[in-house]
């Protein structure tokens, strides 16, 4: 659906003139495609305007390397810029450096995820720090939502061998009375740390944004984060600027950083508030909160791919050990029918192909090709399906299978004897593929993958200069 | 529906304002239109979306010396049509008991909110009502509905947390037919979309649901935040392909977040969308008029 900027760009650049220095118009050209990958990825169009100006202004009239396109010179800056504008230099660590107890405040959107990230930032200051933590909920709006925190803690504290614990709950007090508590607590019961976990408010909500202004004078917070959904969309702005105006950031967390969105928000919260972005959530598991990467989510803005983001997501969901037996019985040349079940079981649990592809640097103009040919998973079911049909010895022997098995097998599938011989040529071509590979006949493989003009080229570029993925 | 035009209308207000600067008198031309495709990129429609749109609305008006109110009636209309075809009201049938509503979303919409909300509206209209607290794995989601269903005094048929939530779910439907309730409404722990583990319990939780009764689920309704940007696109196509949802319902409107979102996915999906919510209280979740809502987004003609 988004179509991958490189791709994209790597048309525009196709026109872009070699060495010399880059022309305003070459740039200008590049820059729409840029603004548009940034839209997709729900960057607020106002600081679209701004970052499309900056890279501008950076960009033209800059020399443009030997052994440099034009479009690698380009994509180079705009990445650069996005980093640097991200954040740069990396994570920012959380103020500690106040007497204790330390007073955090989180404040949010309804559903952002404030809740969790109190707990998952509750357990890391207890393991990294070895912070004692005091979480309290100050929600009164929501049903049961300190009996959430109240849940969160014990199961933070049975972690953390009871370093981190909530405040006991008192039914009818009010938000600012309970922060008050809190901090009392955390003085009276020697706690490091006391985080603060607001009601969910929309922006323009007068006095609940009154509220939590009150909650900050009576407590100074030492880090008042502003926990944000990454799939917020253009809304960004308003929410940043609001919370910015009316309570004060000092650094923003980005929440459910593990789903597909390009996460765009990002960008406009550190432009709008000019906080830090100081963690990512990343999952469920209370474990699962990250210092921010600036590059990583560069790329994911951009449409370049995350390849940490794919290992990571490819270690979670795959079966490592069954993986490695079957790289081994490919090496050896002994791939059956058994291990190409094994393999589509793998592929099912990664998700779908044009997912795995955006989340590789280079992929998108084999992405677009893809796409014109309605990729179909599909197919790799119906294999299991035909094959679930063949008997043991079919499976590990497949060339035994004549005319007479072959009726048997389709009939037995419900598919027809024509599938079943593209399923047995395709298998074929596969393990003619891995023979070469195990005598390690690389380039003649790469012709055979590249076909499409892809993956060969990637490979090529893999070794560019500067050691950057490749941006065409 | 005073009450529900004017709650749109100060919700989608920060667009309304930022729209109307736009609208001095003046001929139409392509500077204008590029500032109105900009402001309806800034509401989230996309900007493939916003660019259609201000393509058929040029073809009408590019050129004409219009009034501000001319360029919102006609760019309103615009938009309406697209949304019109979506405007769908929710309507249980009366013949089956239960009519089972199956409540699915990422993390964070509103999900268990909404299904009080909605429980609450059918209470009110004298139906009986069963609700299945089918978050299991959300630190106090169970009680959360519970008190929902003190509210409403509604029966919650809810077990233990990290329990099987399909295993509730059938529970949940066998009692609402014994006891010939009107309404079964399932609610689901969120999930993102891209878990395909998390994915499939769900598609579980149908699958078991129909070893009781085969019509069920009735409806599948997605839950989509209105401050979602272009991921809702994704969140609904994969949804659809995998639970086959039925209807949309779009929260959290009242904020400053337009949802534009809602014309790309009408567009696209065409699915219906059944409610959206408005504000804090139960009779804040609302039918969703494409009128009203079309002409909030580019501002009230009417005023």
């Amino acid at each position: 659906m988004f179509d991958q900027l490189s791709g994209r760009m790597s048309k525009v650049f196709e026109g872009l003139s070699r060495g010399g220095k880059l022309s305003e118009g070459d740039v200008s050209e590049a820059m729409r495609e840029v603004r548009l990958a940034m839209l997709e990825a729900d960057v607020a169009l106002p600081v679209v305007r701004s970052f499309v100006n900056n890279v501008k202004e950076r960009a033209v009239g800059e020399n443009v390397l030997d052994g440099v396109s034009p479009g690698q010179a380009v994509a180079k800056i705009v990445n650069d810029s996005l980093i640097d504008a991200l954040g740069g230099a990396g994570a920012v660590p959380l103020n500690l450096s106040v007497p204790a107890p330390i007073p955090f405040l989180m404040v949010g959107l309804q559903g952002a995820g404030k809740t969790t990230t109190a707990g998952k930032l509750g357990l890391r200051l207890a393991e990294r720090e070895r912070k004692k933590v005091l979480l309290a909920s100050l929600d009164v709006q929501r049903p049961a939502a300190q009996l959430q925190l109240q849940q969160l803690a014990e199961q933070v504290g049975a972690r953390t061998g009871g370093l981190v614990v909530s405040l006991p709950i008192v039914e009818g007090q009010q938000p600012v009375e309970i922060a008050r508590r809190a901090m009392e607590t955390g003085r009276r019961e020697g706690y490091d740390v006391v985080i603060l976990d607001t009601a969910g408010r929309l922006a323009i909500d007068e006095p609940l944004m009154e509220e939590v202004r009150q909650i900050r004078d009576a407590t100074t917070p030492a880090e008042t984060l502003l926990v944000v959904d990454a799939m917020t969309g253009q809304d960004a702005v308003n929410t940043a600027q609001a919370f910015k105006d009316q309570v004060g950031i000092t650094g923003v967390v980005m929440s459910r950083m593990d789903g597909d969105a390009r996460g765009g928000a990002a960008l406009s919260m550190r432009a709008v508030t000019g906080a830090p972005i100081k963690f990512t959530g990343s999952g469920e598991k209370v474990s699962a909160l990250e210092e921010f990467h600036p590059e990583r989510v560069a790329g994911r803005i951009l449409g370049l791919g995350d390849i940490a983001g794919l290992v990571e997501k490819a270690s979670e969901q795959l079966d490592e050990e069954e993986g490695e037996r079957v790289a081994k019985k490919m090496l050896a040349g002994k791939f059956d029918l058994n291990d190409y079940v094994s393999q589509i079981n793998q592929i099912n649990r990664l998700g779908s192909i044009s997912g795995i592809l955006g989340m590789l640097p280079g992929m998108g103009k084999i992405k677009e090709k893809l796409a014109g040919k309605d990729l179909d998973t599909s197919i790799f079911n119906r294999h299991k399906v035909i094959i679930s049909s063949m008997t043991e010895q079919e499976r590990r022997t497949p060339g035994i299978i004549k005319a007479s098995r072959k009726k048997r097998i389709a009939a037995g599938s419900g598919t027809t004897v024509p599938e079943v011989n593209r399923l047995l040529k395709q298998f074929d071509d596969m393990s003619t593929m891995m023979k070469r590979l195990s005598k390690m006949d690389l380039p003649s493989m790469m012709r055979g993958i590249g076909g499409a003009g892809g993956l060969g080229d990637m490979f090529k570029g893999m070794g560019g200069p500067g050691g950057r993925p490749p941006f065409g | 529906m005073a009450g529900f035009f004017s709650r749109l209308k100060q919700g989608l207000s920060r667009s309304n304002e930022r729209i109307n600067a736009i609208f001095v008198k003046r001929q139409l031309d392509d500077n204008t239109l590029e500032e109105l495709e900009d402001e309806l990129i800034a509401a989230d429609l996309g900007p493939a979306v916003a660019e259609r749109i201000i393509t058929k609305f040029r073809e009408k008006s590019f050129g004409q010396n219009v009034t501000s109110d001319e360029i919102r009636a006609t760019l309103a209309e615009e938009i309406s049509h697209v949304l019109e075809p979506v405007a769908i009201p929710f309507i249980p049938d009366p013949a089956k008991k239960p009519h089972v509503v199956l409540v699915v979303g990422v993390n964070g919409t509103g999900k268990t909110t909404t299904i009080g909300k909605m429980a609450h509206q059918f209470r009110q209209e004298g139906k009986s009502v069963m609700m299945v607290a089918g978050d299991t794995f959300r630190a106090a989601a169970v009680e959360q509905l519970q008190i929902w269903g003190e509210r409403v005094n509604a029966p919650v048929v809810a077990g233990k947390q990290g329990g099987d939530a399909s295993g509730l779910a059938y529970d949940g439907l066998k009692r609402a037919t014994e006891e010939k309730t009107d309404i079964l409404l399932v609610d689901t722990a969120g999930r993102l979309h891209n878990k395909n583990a998390l994915m499939e319990e769900l598609a579980k939780i149908i699958r078991v649901m129909q070893k009781f009764d085969a019509s069920a689920p009735h409806n599948v309704l997605l839950v989509l935040d209105a401050t979602t940007g272009q991921n809702a696109l994704e969140q609904v196509r994969v949804f659809q392909e995998l639970v086959n949802v039925s209807g949309l319902v779009v929260t959290k409107l009242d904020g400053s977040a337009r949802g534009g979102i809602v014309v790309a996915l009408a567009e696209k999906f065409k699915l219906p969308v059944h409610l959206v919510g408005v504000g804090e209280k139960a009779e804040d979740l609302r039918p969703f008029s494409a009128q009203d809502y079309a002409r909030g987004l580019v501002g009230d003609t009417q005023k």
